[in-house]
């Protein structure tokens, strides 16, 4: 059992040691995706890569964004936009959560002298059409993270399954860190010339989307670009594989998918305006997850998703 | 004679499914065992998070040999009788016999099965059980195609006896049968071999896993209790936590915390609700003032610190959730002292059900049908009515929001704090009772009229759109509504014209409401819905009422009686009836009564006219039959008073009373003479056995 690690001292130390710890274990550590997503889960190297038969093994950080989670910059917990880490592992390796443990252990929380556990729960993104089970793991009685073996995603059964693990980065750093409210939280080594706590990058931008989403956001557009995201996302989906310009077969699943995340995100503003009422709201879950399907669909029927051309 | 251990080591197996796994992995295998052939003295079944173990002792080696003659058809049947017969017994033509079966040939198989290994059918027996284990959810992991509820890493599957142990051979989806298992998955030493069950148990305990879950919760409770004394406060019990818990560690270390005072001026059940919602805490109580203000968490590991840094970390948890718990009180509170009209109008774009309007519509409809209910069980009408408008609003509120099992409670708190009436507060928290068959019954009179009010409205209502449950379908517990509408009744003594109550609302619904009947017989849609609905109280009270020990038969002699749709009055009949039957006197009137019955129907039949013109004592030719006429006559003086009194124990009383003078009377007087006119005279005096005996309950439909 390796020894604990000092105490790390920041908000991203903590992010250093969980990319360099799984980057140790043989993930590769990519970048976040480059759009507004609500969890780690919508960056295509989960959901997507999830699909097929091919190996995958990769740790990343997510921005997300929950519009209706946001508190003005006032609530120690919530945010309306936050980072999650997310690792996800195809096939699911029979080692996993001690690989999981490893990886408290780098931050500094040994399971020793803290209460680690696995509470059942199972997971469900209704967007997504996606489902696992596994556990909220807790730590002093604190969830600390989401244990989940996919069993589906986009409607297509997971083989292999992939185990996927996400962090919540803040909650995790403030309890390692003994911090109460997330603004008071050292994003840096408090140390440093220049020390910067996350309020000084994050308090601000709180407010503004704050305002933003709770009140500003023009609602009828975001209705018409929800629209339109859907029609482009069956639009790219309604062409035939054989491009003829290369003269290749190109299934354009990422193009489209993104039109999928875009459509996400367009609902969750819509929701946090409160302009979707509660019977509306499963319609457009419901229409969301038919274009995550499509999308899942259009992917395993690229080389990425394990689609093999038959030779004639 | 070999003891069997098994064990399945798993990832965390979900607390709740823990104790049906373990008893479905017991009755899997020793089944399996059984019907292959062998036996066995005793089974135990054990869980921890990480494990499912079954313990067998004195299991037979082999199974017992097997021989079996199957007939099979005559050799002159058709071939295809033939060509069955041996796909049936999984033999060749030449392995059948030939004998001579009465006048003709007949082919006979013969199927020796040897007997067989115990080895051999373990392996057999627990991989079809892991592969067909009832999970309630289950999921498949890595590359691998077999189920389990979270993947299992590695099966132990031992047999022993005193001369040593043996492994027995079997490998389920790549996972082999091994000798080994795991401790405690922080404290453990890691793998380690073991040679029977009681090696096996030493060995978990010293890494620091009891395997038995009564074991631990008994630590739990012992631990806690003491801590809570301790500290001079007494722990809540809560016997489903306590399972809950004991399924959540393999080494229980119970630690104790102090509510920070910010929050003691919360609900204790708020307290004791967000505690065991979200963080698995027992509460602890100060006796003196009864509130909550501790709190036992329970730890699963040893630490070194003794639980400093744990116990730390969950207070830090449990003020979060109580400071969201607090806003959430302190808002609603407000909102309550303002009057609730914003929850109010917010019920009005809650959906109940899309063909029963809004929540506030339904409001409106109980409030209207407590009114009306009201005086029958001593209630203000008006109260009753302020009551129901009230008794709902708590749904809108954040704490109901947060946690959906406070509703009524909360409810109650609101409305204290809106300076309600002290019986509207107490109907806002009883009127969803009684929820279970154990639940207590509101005795409140305002709580009792809105109690029923949301009852009834809720099954009138469903019966009205023809949502009524259907075998094992019941989405909208409508038999929950019902039976709680029995014990509402029965437990209060009400007297509820049903039939009328039922028709009166309706026609409030069909006037006053959009609900549109669908679904019903005939045109008098109000008229079979009544029925219909009556009709499911009975068939309930029928249930409630044979776990009570009162016998069918005597439900249904009181049914057909007048006024049935009094519940407490038809209760009262059969109880006196069922007591009555169960006297000596009581069942010799009976066989009485069915003679003369039986005597006086078929020559009813036979002559097709009815005898019942009123029997005159100057026709009786003997003493027997005069002293039944004075019989009758006193047993009916007696009888009028007692019935008006409802007092049914006096009235079958008084029929008891004829049993002697009818036994007499059949004993010395034939019915059936030449002369008519005494005929007659008898026929109608049996008659009049069959009303006095009839106007107290249907005697006909008793059995006996």
């Amino acid at each position: 059992m390796a020894e604990p690690s000092p105490l790390p001292r920041s908000f991203q130390e903590i992010i250093l040691r969980l990319q360099t710890y799984w980057g140790g274990q043989g993930c590769a550590v990519l970048q976040p995706y480059d759009m507004e997503v609500g969890a780690g889960t919508f960056h295509p190297a989960t959901t997507l890569r999830a699909l097929g038969s091919k190996a995958w093994a990769a740790a990343y950080v997510q921005p997300s964004r929950r519009p209706t989670d946001g508190r003005y910059g006032e609530n120690p917990n919530r945010l309306q936009h936050y980072y999650q880490y997310q690792v996800l592992i195809k096939p699911s390796p029979p080692n996993l959560q001690e690989l999981y443990l490893g990886s408290l252990r780098a931050i500094g929380l040994d399971p020793m002298i803290h209460d680690v556990r696995f509470v059942e729960d199972d997971w469900e993104s209704p967007t997504l059409g996606a489902w696992g089970l596994g556990w909220e793991v807790w730590c002093d009685g604190m969830e600390v993270s989401q244990f989940t073996y996919f069993q589906q995603v986009g409607g297509h059964d997971c083989k292999p399954v992939s185990g996927e693990l996400t962090y919540g980065l803040e909650r995790l750093a403030m309890y390692v860190l003994g911090i109460d409210h997330v603004m008071d939280m050292p994003f840096n080594d408090p140390a440093a010339p220049i020390p910067l706590k996350y309020g000084d990058i994050f308090r601000q931008t709180e407010q503004e989307y704050s305002r933003h989403n709770f009140d500003a956001a023009t609602t009828d557009m975001l209705f018409q670009h929800f629209k339109d995201a859907e029609a482009e996302c069956e639009r790219i989906l309604s062409f035939a594989p054989e491009d003829p310009n290369s003269g290749k077969r190109i299934v354009m699943a990422h193009p489209a998918y993104d039109q999928c995340i875009k459509a996400s995100h367009l609902f969750n503003l819509l929701d946090a305006r409160g302009v979707i009422s509660v019977t509306e709201r499963q319609a457009y879950i419901g229409r969301v997850r038919a274009l995550a399907k499509k999308c899942a669909d259009a992917f395993v029927q690229t080389e990425a998703g394990g689609y093999v051309a038959e030779v004639a | 004679m070999p003891d069997l251990l098994i064990e399945l080591f798993s990832e965390e197996i979900p607390a709740r499914m823990q104790a049906k796994a373990r008893e479905d992995l017991k009755k899997l295998v020793t089944d399996g065992l059984v019907t292959a052939g062998l036996t066995y003295a005793s089974a135990g079944a054990f869980s921890t998070p990480r494990r499912l173990t079954l313990a067998i002792e004195g299991l037979t080696t082999e199974s017992r040999p097997v021989r079996e003659e199957r007939k099979g058809p005559r050799t002159d049947a058709p071939v295809a009788a033939l060509e069955g017969f041996l796909r049936s017994t999984g033999l060749t033509k030449d392995q059948l016999e030939v004998r001579d079966d009465k006048k003709a040939q007949v082919y006979f198989a013969v199927i020796e099965k040897p007997g067989r290994q115990a080895a051999e059918i373990i392996a057999e027996v627990l991989e079809t059980a892991i592969r067909n284990f009832p999970w309630p959810k289950s999921m498949r992991w890595g590359s691998g195609s077999l189920r389990w509820v979270r993947p299992l890493q590695s099966i132990l599957c031992l047999m022993s006896d005193e001369t040593g142990s043996t492994i027995v051979p079997m490998e389920v989806d790549g996972i082999r049968a091994g000798n080994t298992t795991e401790g405690h998955r922080f404290m453990g030493a890691g793998r380690f071999a073991v040679s029977s069950f009681d090696d096996y148990r030493a060995k978990l305990l010293k890494n620091k896993v009891m395997l038995d879950a009564s074991e631990r919760e008994a630590v739990i409770w012992q631990g806690a209790t003491n801590l809570a004394f301790a500290a001079g406060l007494e722990l809540v019990e809560d016997r489903g936590l306590l399972a809950e818990v004991a399924g959540l560690v393999e080494w229980p270390v119970p630690l104790l915390g102090r509510i920070n005072d910010a929050f003691l001026s919360l609900p204790p059940e708020v307290l004791q609700t967000s505690m065991k919602e979200h963080q698995k805490f027992f509460s602890a109580r100060n006796p003196k003032t009864g509130r909550i203000e501790g709190f036992v968490t329970v730890a699963n590991i040893e630490a070194a610190d003794a639980g400093a840094a744990i116990l730390k970390g969950n207070q830090k948890v449990l003020t979060a959730r109580l400071s969201d718990a607090k806003f959430f009180w302190e808002n609603d509170l407000r909102e309550a002292k303002a009057g609730m009209s914003v929850w109010r109008q917010g019920l009005e774009s809650v959906t109940f059900h899309n063909k029963l309007g809004s929540q506030a519509e339904r409001i409106a409809r109980i409030a209207t049908l407590a009114a009306e209910i009201a005086p029958l069980v001593g209630a203000d009408a008006a109260v009753a009515k302020q009551a129901a408008e009230v008794a709902k609003l708590d749904l809108r509120s954040a704490m109901v929001g947060e946690f959906p099992e406070l509703q009524g409670l909360m409810g109650m708190y609101y409305a204290q704090a809106a300076g309600l009436p002290e019986a509207v507060a107490k109907a806002a928290r009883d009127h969803y009772a009684p929820l279970g068959p154990s639940d207590a019954v509101p005795t409140d009179p305002v709580s009792v009229a809105v109690a029923l009010a949301d009852k009834i409205d809720t099954l009138t209502g469903f019966w009205a759109i023809d949502e009524k449950p259907t075998g094992s379908k019941d989405p909208f517990a409508l038999r929950r509504a019902a039976l709680g509408v029995i014990r509402l009744v029965l437990g209060n003594g009400v007297r509820l014209p049903l039939i009328s109550l039922l028709s009166s609302f309706q026609v409030y619904l069909d006037k006053e409401t959009s609900i549109v009947w669908s679904g019903f017989e005939g045109d008098d849609y109000i008229a079979w819905t009544s029925k219909s609905l009556l009709a499911f109280f009975h068939d309930r009270l029928k249930v409630f009422l044979k776990d009570q020990g009162i016998r069918h038969d005597v439900i249904d002699a009181c049914l057909a009686m007048p006024g049935a749709d009094d519940l407490t009055l038809l209760v009262k009949r059969a109880t006196a009836l069922q007591a009555f039957l169960t006297s000596e006197d009581g069942t010799n009137l009976l066989q009485g009564f069915k003679r003369a019955n039986n005597i006086l129907s078929q020559a009813e039949t036979k002559d097709g006219v009815e005898y019942s013109f009123g029997a005159d004592p100057k026709f009786a030719e003997s003493d027997e039959e005069r002293a039944l006429f004075t019989a009758l006559d006193l047993a009916e003086q007696a009888i009028a008073p007692a019935m008006k009194q409802e007092d049914f124990a006096a009235a079958m009383g008084a029929i008891a009373q004829l049993r002697a003078p009818i036994d007499a009377f059949f004993t010395a007087v034939q019915i059936n003479t030449d002369n008519q006119i005494v005929r007659r005279n008898r026929l109608n005096l049996l008659h009049r056995i069959r009303a006095v005996c009839t106007g107290v309950a249907d005697l006909t439909r008793v059995d006996g």
